[in-house]
């Protein structure tokens, strides 16, 4: 005990050191490593060392392909006036990554209003190395499991309960801006809400996740999982009850019915009545040129 | 003495002898004996009508009224005006077990559970969307063509009441489903009834019957749509007509037509035939859209619950532009002794569609007043040769259609990727500068027309004959227009600008001047300001003189193949040749 006190008291006059807090962050990342390696079995130390990889091939992409607005370390970067050039991609999660550039939103072509949708910029895995890399950034969702979002699993009445309460919650949450049908809508100053129809369900689960551009983001808390997988279910069933009354005219509301009212309705009508007045009454067979 | 009779008809062998009625005939001897029709139909069967495709636009009207009637009996046979709140139960999956009312639930049941239900509900809402837009285009037809002119005022007046009862009659159908997008309506109708200062909620409370939405407004909006507004539109549509009937129809100018006669066909048979064949094509037409269009598909909007809402909520097109109205509306709005008083609602939706129907209504009366015109008239006149009369709609037209491009800002702006918030700036001004662009635009162009028909009176059409004169000149041949086609083009009043004091009393004293005689004759100037006036009878004396001068200069032109190419060796003209060889 005594050899010990005084082996720690020799070893303690030098713990205010210059070296000393470098030394020992050495000594505790060279134990926490060894540990590791120690301990974890080789299939999963090699899974780190492919994580650890893909996270830095993302860090490559990531400094060639976005950090010219979302800054080198994804800290943001402001323009002049104090507004986003880039916002800052701590904690955002790979949710919002695979959600951004799966959809083509980004990189972004030019900046503006709202990121579109294009044509897709980076290939699966490097899409997946940019997620990884963006989520160690800080602690943000992750890239959903196909069981979070589908509704396969369960019996075909259960499914028809979770489309019941996907349309009520889709109406109170969604349609506000996206429109009834999921046609999408008008927001301020050049901003949009752009049609769900037709986009996969795991997207529309990312997006609920991480609230892109001008959508709030839907948290747990605010919409359960099973929540967000009803929402998804009833949207993909509006795509088997498309045709029920007929051609939807985009089903963009009452606008796109009064443009056929006139143009389909009041043009056949009155083209009908042209036809009519030309076709008069005549006393023998041959056409009278009138 | 011998006849040759190989000419005579040999099936004249018996003597003609009246034959016993038809069928057809013995009934209708049994009813005319009875209700005396024959003396009733023999003048309106042979009634005449003139022909004219744009005299068939109110008949568009008409005909949707009456498959709105058919097919509205037919909703009513199982729609449920009832705010009781159910359960609903039926085969559209997507809803089942959710809350909603029981007109809900009603409407639900006859799109998917009443044969060909929803057929007729579509059938009915086109027929709604299309019977408003034809009155509106009769309307115009009326007014471009000055139909409403003395003795006709009052019919136009009757007119106007139908639009407005035909779109009061659409909106109370509008929310009889009770869905998300009506009641969404019936909630702004409810902000409307409470912008209007001091009475607003009182308003609101009676026709809710309390506080919004409460229980009663479905019922009233039924009794209202399917009994009180039917019921005056029936009378003023049997009243339009019957004014139509006793005023004559109107007809174009032309050889033979007068301020006194009618050209045209009889009731029976030709426009029995005519009218009758449009009604099954007015219901054909309504039938396809119901069949292959989508309208107003209540089970994606879901029942109505004020914590929902959608994008792309709009009224049906006919209340579009007051919807425009209230959607590029500044947010003004001032409080007093702790009132407020929504000016951003009650102007644009209450005090600004009210302003529009009356000058719609007083149009005629306007124009009389300002011309001074107070003649009858039968003879339509076109639209060029009242130039101030034609701009003046095209402007209000104008001011109408920037107001519904309003009302559809944020799909203009998601299907054209524009910026709502810049489509409403622009708009803004645009409702003020446009209507008077418009005006200045239409005016010059129906005096240009105006000018061209004066030079096809006095120096003929164009041929499109190239004549070149011996000195190298180069004009164009004109040869006159028909007798008929000059008769039509100068078928028309000179205008006559009314001046104070013109008027005067049966013993021939002028009529004192009243305070507005000054702006009264000074609008009158302006009305006819610039106008072209036809041709005197010596005005066009003097230019056929002055085309057969010319043409007896021209004579000698006539027959020699002038193209050109005997000079310059191309290829041989006959009996030209080089000069020199």
């Amino acid at each position: 005990m005594r050899i010990l006190n005084s082996t720690a008291g020799r070893l303690s006059r030098h713990r205010r050191g210059r070296l000393a807090g470098a030394l020992m962050l050495m000594v505790g990342l060279v134990a926490a490593g060894g540990l590791y390696t120690a301990v974890m079995t080789p299939a999963s130390a090699e899974k780190t060392q492919d994580l650890a990889s893909q996270v830095e091939e993302g860090r490559k992409l990531f400094l060639v392909g976005c950090s010219t607005c979302h800054g080198t370390n994804g800290e943001g970067i402001l323009t002049d006036r104090g507004n986003n050039l880039g916002p800052s991609l701590v904690g955002v999660g790979a949710a919002a990554v695979d959600f951004q550039v799966s959809t083509g939103r980004m990189p972004m072509a030019q900046p503006g209003a709202q990121a579109p949708r294009k044509d897709v910029a980076y290939s699966e895995e490097e899409t997946a190395a940019l997620a990884a890399y963006v989520a160690t950034l800080g602690p943000g969702p992750a890239i959903p499991d196909e069981s979070d979002y589908s509704i396969e699993g369960l019996d075909s009445e259960a499914q028809e309960a979770a489309i019941v309460r996907g349309g009520q919650l889709f109406l109170t949450n969604c349609t506000a801006c996206h429109n009834f049908e999921g046609s999408g809508g008008a927001m301020p100053n050049g901003g949009y809400a752009p049609t769900v129809r037709g986009v996969d369900a795991k997207y529309i689960y990312e997006a609920l996740l991480t609230g892109p551009q001008n959508m709030p983001s839907f948290s747990n808390g605010n919409l359960t999982p099973d929540q967000k997988r009803d929402i998804i279910a009833y949207i993909n069933s509006l795509n088997e009850s498309a045709g029920v009354g007929g051609f939807g005219m985009g089903s963009l509301g009452p606008v796109a019915e009064g443009l056929f009212a006139w143009i389909v309705g009041i043009g056949a009508l009155v083209g009908f009545a042209v036809w009519i007045a030309a076709h008069t009454t005549r006393s023998n067979k041959k056409k009278v040129e009138a | 003495m011998s006849i040759d009779t190989s000419k005579v008809a040999t099936s004249n062998s018996s003597a003609a002898t009246a034959k016993k009625p038809g069928k057809a005939g013995a009934v209708a001897n049994w009813a005319d004996e009875r209700l005396g029709l024959g003396t009733a139909m023999k003048k309106n069967l042979r009634k005449v009508f003139p022909d004219h495709w744009s005299f068939m636009l109110g008949e568009i009207a008409l005909w949707s009224f009456v498959v709105l009637l058919l097919t509205g009996v037919f909703l009513t046979l199982w729609y449920h005006p009832s705010m009781a709140e159910v359960v609903y139960e039926g085969s559209y999956d997507p809803l089942r077990g959710v809350l909603m009312s029981d007109a809900m639930a009603s409407t639900l049941h006859i799109s998917f559970d009443v044969r060909g239900g929803v057929l007729m509900r579509q059938m009915h809402h086109w027929a709604a969307m299309i019977f408003i837009a034809s009155m509106m285009v009769h309307l115009l037809r009326v007014y471009f063509t000055g139909a409403y002119r003395k003795p006709r005022e009052l019919n136009w007046v009757i007119g106007c009441l139908l639009l407005l009862l035909g779109t009061l009659e659409g909106f109370t159908g509008y929310s009889l489903p009770d869905d998300l997008l009506s009641g969404t309506g019936i909630r702004a109708a409810d902000g409307f009834m409470k912008s209007i200062p001091v009475v607003g909620t009182y308003l609101s409370f009676f026709l809710f019957g309390g506080e919004f939405p409460g229980d009663q407004i479905i019922p009233r909006l039924y009794m209202i749509h399917v009994l009180l507004i039917p019921g005056i539109l029936l009378a003023l549509i049997a009243a339009h007509m019957l004014l139509l009937v006793y005023h004559k129809h109107t007809q174009w100018p032309g050889p033979g037509r007068t301020e006194e006669n009618v050209v045209g066909f009889p009731m029976l048979p030709v426009y029995a035939a005519k009218a009758g064949g449009f009604f099954f094509i007015v219901f054909g037409v309504t039938a396809i859209m119901g069949g292959l269009l989508s309208i107003n598909p209540i089970w994606k909007y879901g029942p109505y619950d004020p914590t929902k809402v959608t994008a792309g909520s709009q009224p049906d097109w006919y209340m579009g532009w007051p919807d425009g109205a209230l959607r590029i509306m500044p947010g003004w709005e001032f409080h007093l002794g702790g009132y407020s008083f929504a000016l951003n609602v009650f102007l644009p939706i209450i005090v600004l569609p009210g302003l529009m129907f009356t000058i719609l209504l007083l149009l005629p009366f306007i124009e009389s007043w300002i011309t001074g015109d107070k003649r009858e008239h039968h003879l339509l006149e076109r639209p060029r040769n009242a130039p101030t009369r034609t701009a003046l709609m095209v402007s209000l037209m104008t001011f109408y259609g920037l107001m519904w491009a309003a009302g559809g800002n944020d799909i203009i702006a998601i299907t054209l990727n524009s910026d709502i918030n810049q489509i409403t700036y622009f708009i803004r001004v645009a409702v003020f500068v446009g209507p008077a662009i418009a005006f200045w635009v239409t005016r010059r162009w129906c005096i240009s027309l105006q000018r061209h028909d004066e030079a096809k009176l006095l120096h003929g059409y164009e041929t499109g004959v190239i004549m070149r004169s011996p000195e190298g000149g180069y004009s164009e041949r004109h040869l006159p227009i028909s007798e008929n086609a000059a008769y039509t083009l100068t078928a028309r009043d000179r205008d006559v600008v009314w001046t104070p004091g013109s008027e005067t009393d049966e013993s021939g004293v002028a009529a004192p001047g009243g305070r507005l005689d000054g702006l009264r004759a000074k609008l009158s100037t302006l009305w006819f300001a610039d106008n072209v006036q036809k041709p005197t009878a010596q005005e066009l004396e003097e230019a056929r003189h002055h085309a057969e001068h010319e043409h007896a200069l021209t004579a000698a032109l006539d027959g020699v193949a002038a193209d050109g190419h005997q000079f310059d060796g191309h290829h041989a003209v006959e009996g030209e040749s080089l000069r020199g060889s």
